[in-house]
């Protein structure tokens, strides 16, 4: 018996609201990263859900999109972190605030 | 005629190999590329006027056009030569008497380590020049006008680490922008009312459309001269040719003696038809030479700089060539034109010698007695000298002759008489100048004494051939004789719609034989008298100047100042001028325009204090207004 597309899409709206409260309220660098993957994947989740709903091939061609961005990503923001660390022996994003008016 | 075009290209070319390489070429090379390209110009226009003579008179006539330049709707400027006898005289002129230049300029200039650039300066100014001549419309014409006025200021202030050489090279260019506005203003009265900037056309427009006298064309006229009193150095634009001085004496023979400074003569006797048909021009144009002609004449008896008392006597015979135009006989100004290129080249060329012998000394009062040690100098000096006074048969006994009859002629007794009058005073400072340089007891410095030369071949061999013309370059103008006016003939056609106007008797229907003779025969006299008063102050009684001098102290005074015109001008014109530009500078300048400078940045900058508080630098804070932005895209998306 399949599920209806909206439970699908609730769990995604769910999961990106997780993100977002991640993103905005976590001091840790690498948990902000996690948080914002969260949110693509919600996205991803989506996609899928109405990828199987209109019964197109369209959003599983954007799901591999979606993961090849968000491994690159992972990759340049490790990168940022790492060199972040080095620098400033801290990961925690509100003690690097040079860039402000 | 096709070809006219290698006249001016010679000369440009010898300038671009010089200017950009002639400090890596040898020296000899680079005077060599600089007459060569002198030389060749002059055979190519030698060539052209054999074949402009092969012409019957009236079809001496040619425009080459090279290439359109502007075409904006009814309106085109081609660039093009005008080929007639007028701009023959001209090219011959300025390649002959350049070409010489060039030569004694080898000599001259042979210590100075500015040695290429001065050459590449001469030939541009050549280039210039001949482009100037040989334009057949206002416009082309003006770019040589122009160009010349550059070459000037770059030659005057050829010695420019001296103070004075910089300052006369900025007062020269300074006072010829005001002429040349006046010019500006001319074409452009011009282009507004015939639409057209060729010669040609114009002449014939304004033949069919202006009665004698009309406004417009008076206009025109009198704006154009403005142009000329700059360019040529006439009241009240003269002030900065003697002070011209300051450079290189080859150049204040080729320049301000021989072509740039005849170039106003040579543009109103161009326009000649237009002249012809606004009488109040004309009187205008006779009266600013024949007073400039006396004004400065009167200046020249009391200077002691030998090449400042040449200035002032180009100054006069600039204003006789005027009064020649003026009066109508447009063929005895270009005549005086051509003769005075050659004695006045002589002179300075002449002067220069001397100088150059002398290690650099130019005042007259501390020269004497040269006339052994520098044979070939004294010889060529007197010989250009008597020309320039007048003397029978010499050149400009011609040429002036000419003048002064044709001024009779038309009828203005005063000018005649003032012209007479300058005339002498002409013979008088020549004399004066020849007497106190060459004869008499030596009041040299014991050091320059000692160094004291013959010019060099390269120098000496130029003053001959200008000494020769000076003694020929008259007898192309013979008055009285059948067959004598063959220069007349050669340039009547030019003058010709001109001299209908004026209703001249165009050499047809002569006046008596006598009175030309009586009239010569006082012109001579009066210039005897002038040297035999020459000889009688500064050779038989060398204090008799002095005491002169004391009788009449303020008169001296006023003569030796130069009638203060100079600080005069300083006084009317430059110091109010400057007060204004400093008073600009502090109000205008400073307070408003540099005030709604910082005025904006210092706006930003209060605006941006409180805008900037924003930016915290919490990456938080940036995530939750995108956040927010999304969420009010959102919003708006579903408001839709």
């Amino acid at each position: 018996m399949a599920v209806p597309v909206h439970y699908y899409l609730i769990v995604s709206a769910l999961l990106f609201g997780i993100g977002v409260l991640g993103v905005l309220t976590r001091r840790n660098a690498i948990v902000i990263f996690m948080s914002i993957e969260l949110m693509l994947n919600a996205g991803n989740l989506s996609f899928v859900a109405f990828s199987k709903a209109l019964e197109g091939l369209d959003g599983q061609l954007f799901v591999f999109f979606v993961m090849v961005v968000a491994a690159a990503e992972v990759t340049v923001g490790l990168a940022i972190i790492v060199t972040l660390f080095r620098n400033w022996k801290t990961i925690f994003v509100d003690e690097v605030r040079l860039l402000k008016g | 005629m096709e070809t006219a075009w290698v006249i001016p290209a010679l000369p440009f070319a010898g300038f671009l190999i010089n200017g950009l390489w002639g400090r890596r070429l040898p020296k000899k090379f680079v005077g060599w590329i600089a007459c060569g390209a002198m030389g060749l110009a002059f055979l190519a226009a030698s060539r052209l006027l054999w074949i402009l003579l092969q012409e019957t008179p009236t079809g001496r006539f040619w425009e080459p056009v090279y290439y359109t330049w502007i075409r904006a709707g009814d309106f085109q400027v081609d660039v093009s030569f005008l080929i007639d006898p007028l701009s023959m005289v001209m090219i011959l002129v300025v390649t002959g008497v350049g070409f010489l230049i060039h030569v004694y300029s080898i000599g001259y200039m042979h210590e100075d380590p500015g040695y290429p650039r001065y050459f590449a300066y001469l030939n541009l100014f050549a280039s210039a020049m001949l482009l100037l001549v040989m334009a057949n419309n206002l416009l082309v014409m003006f770019v040589g006008w122009e160009g010349v006025g550059l070459c000037s200021y770059l030659l005057i202030g050829f010695w420019y680490e001296k103070q004075s050489a910089s300052d006369a090279g900025k007062k020269a260019f300074i006072v010829n922008r005001i002429g040349d506005f006046g010019f500006l203003l001319g074409i452009f009265l011009t282009f507004w009312t015939f639409g057209s900037l060729n010669f040609r056309e114009i002449f014939e427009a304004a033949l069919v459309r202006f009665p004698t006298g009309d406004a417009v064309v008076v206009g025109i006229t009198l704006l154009l001269f403005v142009g000329a009193m700059g360019k040529s150095a006439q009241i009240p634009l003269y002030v900065w040719l003697p002070d011209a001085m300051e450079g290189p004496t080859p150049v204040s023979a080729l320049i301000h003696a021989a072509t740039m400074v005849t170039a106003g003569v040579y543009m109103v006797a161009r326009c000649s038809v237009l002249y012809a048909l606004a009488p109040f021009s004309m009187g205008f144009v006779a009266m600013i030479g024949c007073t400039t002609a006396v004004f400065a004449a009167s200046i020249g008896l009391v200077q002691n700089d030998i090449k400042r008392v040449l200035a002032y006597s180009t100054v006069s015979q600039l204003g006789y060539m005027f009064l020649g135009c003026g009066v109508g006989a447009f063929v005895a100004g270009i005549f005086h034109l051509m003769t005075h290129a050659f004695f006045k080249a002589l002179l300075f060329l002449g002067a220069g010698s001397v100088i150059h012998a002398l290690s650099g000394e130019q005042d007259i009062q501390r020269m004497g007695g040269l006339r052994s040690k520098l044979p070939v100098t004294f010889a060529t000096f007197v010989m250009g000298s008597l020309a320039i006074a007048g003397i029978f048969p010499f050149a400009g006994f011609f040429s002036k002759d000419e003048i002064l009859f044709e001024t009779l002629m038309s009828g203005h007794w005063v000018l005649y008489g003032l012209a007479l009058g300058g005339a002498g005073l002409t013979a008088f400072y020549m004399f004066r100048l020849v007497f106190l340089t060459f004869f008499g007891e030596s009041r040299m410095d014991p050091h320059a004494a000692h160094h004291v030369h013959e010019a060099p071949r390269t120098m000496a061999v130029p003053l001959m051939i200008l000494a020769a013309l000076s003694l020929t370059g008259g007898w192309v103008q013979i008055p009285g004789i059948e067959g004598g006016r063959v220069f007349g003939a050669f340039l009547d056609p030019v003058f010709h719609e001109a001299s209908q106007l004026l209703g001249h008797h165009g050499g047809a229907t002569h006046p008596p034989l006598w009175l030309e003779g009586a009239l010569m025969g006082v012109s001579v006299a009066v210039a005897l008298a002038g040297i035999f008063l020459a000889y009688g102050w500064y050779m038989k009684d060398p204090q008799r100047p002095v005491r002169a001098a004391q009788k009449f102290a303020r008169a001296y005074r006023w003569l030796f100042h130069k009638y203060y015109v100079d600080e005069f001008y300083q006084a009317t014109v430059v110091n109010p001028l400057k007060q204004a530009a400093e008073s600009t500078h502090q109000w205008v300048d400073r307070r408003f325009i540099d005030g709604a400078v910082d005025g904006t940045g210092s706006a930003f900058r209060s605006l941006s204090a409180v805008v900037r508080r924003i930016q915290t630098g919490l990456v938080h804070h940036y995530a939750l207004s995108v956040l927010a932005g999304a969420c009010v895209l959102l919003l708006f998306v579903l408001a839709l």
